[in-house]
């Protein structure tokens, strides 16, 4: 069994854990540098520089760059924005677009080359992304329905018999206050914590079997091969929750502005 | 051996979710299957569905890290 002994160059396999996710500062000892902070800047450049380039020289017949930059707003404007919020959708489309291209920017950093970290992976950042739909949505239903009439929307849904008050009430009122923002951030986080767990497993158990001995080095290949096809699974993942995140927003203004709510 | 239960209890919990994803991509994929043309009305509650499914997998991650 010598063949497979996982101490043979001493030390067991540390297994990845959150430890693995407090980087330390890249500039000297400023706290305020670390990579997640600075892949957040970086998002925003990056975001930029690529949407005024492709509407630069924007032409009736498109260039590459034109299309590859409108069929993304086409993609939030009039997939979601459009088909979720109904008419009065472009007051919102900004909103939806940035916070669509910014959590899907800091998402693939988790799978670009030598950055590789999701910043949305440290649970802060989410938290206060989803302060803005919950900002929104409640602010949106004030200024259509008025304060005590949203409120009491919330809290005495119409349409049901008196007694279930007592059960729905509650449930209402946590939905709307502590639920909604507090699953879209978690979602997101934990989403992008959990891919970068699984790479972070696949990558360092490769890394600690092919240090082994000639039985596991035959072994390594396979979870370095695990690691790339997981990467492409994140790369799923990571559009997917973008898309979910803009979805739940759209859908959550889309409730606090439609009329029988 | 070493480890915490947690992870476990986490297995376990993950087993609601996992049905429930499942049967509600099994539904989209039916109707889709049958109406073709449905597809652009079905694929958001899908996607809505599915998230709201896997939040509770994701509670059961968080804590599991947490606790």
């Amino acid at each position: 069994m010598a063949l497979f002994h996982l101490e043979a160059n001493g030390g067991g396999f540390v297994p990845p854990s959150t430890a693995d996710f407090n980087l330390p500062p890249v500039f000297g000892n400023n706290q305020y540098t670390t990579k997640p902070i600075l892949l957040v800047f970086l998002s925003v450049i990056v975001i930029s520089i690529f949407f005024i380039l492709s509407a630069r020289k924007a032409a009736t017949v498109p260039s590459r760059l034109q299309f590859a930059g409108e069929s993304i707003y086409g993609f939030v404007r009039d997939g979601l924005a459009k088909e979720i919020i109904g008419h009065d959708f472009m007051k919102f489309v900004p909103l939806l677009f940035s916070l669509f291209t910014f959590i899907l920017t800091n998402n693939v950093f988790g799978i670009v080359p030598l950055l590789q970290f999701p910043s949305m992976s440290h649970v802060a950042f989410p938290y206060v992304l989803a302060l803005f739909p919950f900002i929104v949505f409640h602010w949106v239903g004030i200024r259509k329905q008025g304060l005590v009439k949203y409120l009491k929307g919330i809290a005495f849904m119409p349409g049901v018999p008196a007694f279930a008050y007592v059960l729905l009430t509650p449930i209402e009122i946590a939905t709307y206050f502590i639920t909604r923002p507090l699953t879209l951030s978690l979602r997101l986080f934990a989403n992008m914590f959990a891919g970068h767990l699984l790479l972070l497993v696949f990558i360092m158990g490769g890394d600690h079997l092919i240090r082994g001995v000639i039985g596991l080095k035959l072994v390594a290949p396979f979870s370095f091969t695990l690691a790339i096809v997981m990467t492409f699974f994140e790369f799923m993942v990571q559009c997917l929750q973008a898309y979910i995140f803009t979805l739940l927003t759209a859908l959550y203004i889309g409730g606090a502005l439609s009329d029988e709510h | 051996m070493k480890g915490t239960l947690n992870l476990v209890g986490y297995g376990l919990s993950a087993i609601g979710p996992a049905i429930a994803t499942g049967l509600i991509f099994a539904a989209y994929i039916n109707g889709v299957a049958r109406q073709p043309e449905a597809r652009s009305v079905l694929q958001p509650i899908a996607f809505l569905g599915f998230a709201l499914a896997e939040a509770l997998a994701l509670f059961g991650l968080v804590l599991a890290f947490v606790l």
